[in-house]
């Protein structure tokens, strides 16, 4: 009784300058059936979905639509082959209204847009499969679990058969996640196919009819739902048994570094973003905190080590009133910080390593010769740092933008520690790394901790925060809902907290 | 001032401004979808010298202003595919197209600089509108080619804010990755409107030479195209204002003008180098207010769109 093929990818191969990200990729998808595809980060599920949906084309391989063999030059084709995808990050435009986004490209917009029309048809739409949208609303006023169900919605409008979402849960709550399952198994139900991206196990687990596996750009296996293992995924999915392990925690000091007093500023766009956010960190501790992507979390990194000014309240470090001060006078308090683009706030894409690592440490007089910079030293000082931190770098001098994610973030870290600091704040410093980076940066991280650092750790991924951290305050809509211990508190409790429900642990600081 | 001094100023300041209009509304089209043109002088000035020597041969300003027209479209061409296809820096493509434009037309325009166009166009008073005191002589007296601009004006807000085409040209300009996505052709878009773009400026620039002035001389747009392009900053790329805007540097313009024939005691250099100096004014006033209200140029303006690169 199984259901026929509504796309076939054949022997998929497609290569990047200095990578092979599909090699001979076989993928297909039955009608009603949800298919995962499960693979660590950088192992290829993107590329091979933009080749389906034609955005890359493929250097080798057929795509089979219905039974016949297609060639997408475009996403055009893609999509009136009755293909859509949600990309990762996703394809909306801002300063358009969430109609005008839904009816770009489509082909049976009339030539004179008539929107009122538009409006009606999408809220029949949205309301038929339980997708809640505004259509006049402008895309750059909706959160990021709104913006999903527009890109939903755009796919729908377009009659997509089958239906590819990229990574879709990773900017949304626990219980988010679990309705957008259901609004999936209600699409598949009605025949359609989906197709959906994850790194995360426990997905696979709760929804997949199928599951493919891929590792380093090839398939490694095919399972039905009742082949579907935890274990094996896992193993599959690595190539080597993971038991990740961390030491036990220590004691957290005394000793206040971060002091977070009813904090207030505004977002990008000149609106109230942090509404009155107050914490403390201590020596020795990890202080995680917890929410859906955009709900303050670069914000208050930013205010914090001086990047945003403050509309209100006190920030100390160290008991040192640090509100208003420059990034500069905040580093030279020894604050470090790893920004969540790595390579765009964090690093010079295209300095070599030894520029970035003296970005913050020309000051010193080691590095310096009168105003002139003392290269030997830098090299010297680069070079230790690329060994004690196991670096890989093909050279020193190549722009660092070169060097995949675990390396970058390994650099990164490496500056921020060498200057000895008494508060790191890390922003999702494990986005976009595979497993085995992951375990680096957190070992770095704790041994940061066992020194003594405070470390502010913000991150969306709750398994990394329950792991790490010794409390967990979330945020929601620019406020802390909730600050309690991570070994009395559960991911039910914190999803319902990154909600804006109100939770039940004690307002500590 | 008495009141008929007063209504030619005024009439001169619409055709003062109308070859900046032209030109800002070509430059708003191929900005909207997202590339910057700063060719602008010099296919305005390619156009004045085309359009010149066409209408002086053929003793018609029609084929004038269409071969000023195709001239135009024609270097905007070289931007685009340098900048599209070639994906080409667009401030080097397009500073490099205003020096090739500006000597291009002095080699072309060489041996008819001072020469008299024996056929410049003639006005039409609009029937009706154009005998109403004061109101008349000032926007219905004019040549053709004002008539053309005031309804270019309408005419293009509404293809940019209420077609399907003009979706797609805001689309590409905010973020062609998104349009490409829903299957927009990013690059036809872009060709489209950039060559579009340069036929305006292309008429822009034949304006002067058959209207405003008419005569052609070298360098005669004597900046305006850079002019134009500040207004559509000021405009916040909205055809609409960019009529008031050309207007109100057509008026500066004008204003010197008279000044000097009216034995004013100002220095004439001073009244020469007020346009500039209200541009410079205009566009920090114009820059706080956009900041303020969160305007900003298209997002993707001056980017190459490729599709595989992360
Ligand atoms: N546009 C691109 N240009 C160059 N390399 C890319 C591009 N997209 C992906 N890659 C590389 O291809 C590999 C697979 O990436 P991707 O498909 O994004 O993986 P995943 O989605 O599984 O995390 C990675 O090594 C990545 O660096
Ligand atoms: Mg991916």
């Amino acid at each position: 009784m199984t259901a026929p093929y509504l796309v076939e990818l054949k022997n998929i191969t497609k290569r990047f300058p200095g990578v092979v990200a599909n090699d001979g990729v076989d993928f297909n998808v039955r009608k009603g059936e949800i298919h995962v595809l499960l693979g660590e980060n950088g192992s290829g599920k993107s590329t091979l979905m933009s080749v389906l949906a034609g955005l890359y084309r493929p250097d080798k391989g057929e795509i089979v639509v219905d039974g016949t063999r297609r060639v997408f030059r475009s996403p055009r084709d893609a999509i009136k082959a009755g293909i859509g995808m949600i990309h990762q990050h996703f394809k909306l435009i801002d300063s358009l209204t969430v109609a005008e986004n839904v009816i770009l490209g489509d082909d049976s917009t009339p030539p004179v847009l008539r929107l009122q029309d538009i409006q009606r048809k999408l809220e029949e739409l949205s309301k038929k499969y339980g997708l809640h949208i505004n259509p006049s609303s402008m895309v750059w006023q909706l959160s990021l679990g709104e913006k999903q169900r527009v890109e939903i919605v755009k796919m729908l409008y377009r009659g997509s058969r089958v239906l590819v979402l990229d990574e879709p849960t990773a900017v949304l709550t626990p219980q988010e996640t679990h309705e957008l399952f259901h609004i999936l198994r209600e699409m598949a139900k009605a025949g359609r196919g989906i197709v959906l991206i994850t790194h995360k196990m426990q997905e696979v687990m709760e929804i997949a009819d199928r599951v493919t596996v891929l590792r380093r750009g090839k398939v490694v296996a095919t399972l039905t739902r009742e082949q579907i293992n935890r274990r094996e995924l896992a193993w599959l999915m690595v190539g080597r048994d993971v038991v990740i392990q961390y030491k036990k925690k220590g004691s957290p000091g005394n000793k206040k570094v971060l002091e977070v007093d009813n904090v207030h500023c505004l977002s990008d766009l000149g609106r109230p973003c942090l509404k009155g956010v107050s914490f403390t960190v201590h020596s020795g501790e990890i202080f995680g905190i917890a929410g859906v992507a955009g709900n303050g979390q670069r914000e208050l990194a930013e205010v914090i080590t001086g990047l945003r000014p403050v509309t209100g309240g006190k920030i100390m470090i160290d008991g040192i009133d640090t509100t208003g001060l420059s990034p500069r006078q905040i580093i030279d308090r020894r604050v470090a910080y790893v920004p969540d683009d790595r390579l765009g706030t964090g690093l010079v894409p295209g300095l070599s390593a030894v520029d970035n690592f003296m970005l913050k440490s020309y000051r010193q007089s080691v590095l310096r010769r009168g105003p002139l910079l003392n290269k030997r030293a830098a090299y010297q000082n680069s070079r230790e740092l690329v060994k004690q931190f196991e670096i890989q770098i093909s050279s020193l001098d190549a722009p660092v933008k070169l060097m995949s994610g675990g390396n970058l973030q390994r650099l990164l870290l490496a500056r921020e520690i060498t200057s000895e600091p008494l508060l790191l704040v890390a922003v999702y410093p494990i986005r976009g790394l595979d497993i085995k980076a992951t375990q680096s940066v957190h070992n770095i991280l704790l041994q940061q901790r066992d020194k003594g650092v405070a470390i502010l750790l913000i991150s969306e991924d709750l398994d990394e925060l329950f792991k790490l951290s010794d409390r967990i305050g979330v945020i929601y809509d620019g406020r802390i809902t909730g600050i309690m211990p991570a070994e009395m508190t559960d991911v039910e409790e914190v999803g319902l907290l990154m909600m804006g429900s109100a939770g039940t642990g004690e307002m500590a600081t | 001032m008495n009141q008929d001094i007063l209504v030619a100023i005024l009439a001169t300041a619409i055709t003062a401004g109308t070859p900046i209009l032209f030109a800002a509304l070509g430059e708003i089209l191929a900005e909207r979808a997202g590339v910057l043109n700063l060719g602008v002088e010099g296919m305005m000035l390619v156009g004045a010298v085309c359009g010149f020597i066409c209408a002086l041969q053929t003793a018609n300003p029609w084929a004038g202003m269409f071969l000023a027209m195709l001239a135009g479209g024609l270097l905007a061409l070289i931007h685009a595919f340098l900048t599209v296809t070639m994906k080409a820096n667009q401030v080097v493509s397009g500073l490099a197209l205003t020096m090739f434009g500006t000597g291009l037309s002095g080699y072309l325009g060489k041996s008819y600089v001072g020469t008299a166009l024996p056929v410049p166009f003639e006005n039409y008073t609009v029937p009706v509108l154009g005998n109403i005191p004061l109101l008349g002589p000032v926007f219905f007296q004019h040549d053709p080619m004002v008539y053309i601009s005031y309804l270019l004006v309408p005419a293009l807000w509404f293809l940019i804010f209420r077609t399907k085409a003009g979706l797609h040209m805001r689309a590409v300009g905010e973020n062609p990755a998104a349009a490409d996505s829903v299957g927009v052709n990013v690059f036809l878009t872009r060709y489209i409107y950039v060559i579009a773009g340069g036929m305006l400026t292309g008429i822009g620039g034949a304006y002067l030479s058959l209207n405003y002035v008419p005569s052609w001389m070298e360098n005669m747009t004597a900046g305006r195209g850079w002019i134009a392009v500040a207004l559509v900053i000021f405009a916040t790329w909205n055809p609409v204002h960019a009529l008031w805007g050309s207007y109100l540097f057509g008026g500066i313009d004008a204003l010197g003008f008279r000044l000097q024939t009216l034995n004013v005691l100002v220095s004439p250099y001073f009244l020469k180098m007020l346009p500039y100096l209200l541009t410079i004014a205009v566009l920090i006033l114009v820059t706080r207010r956009n900041m303020v209200n969160r305007i900003g140029s298209p997002r993707a303006l001056g980017l190459p769109y490729d599709r595989e690169e992360r």
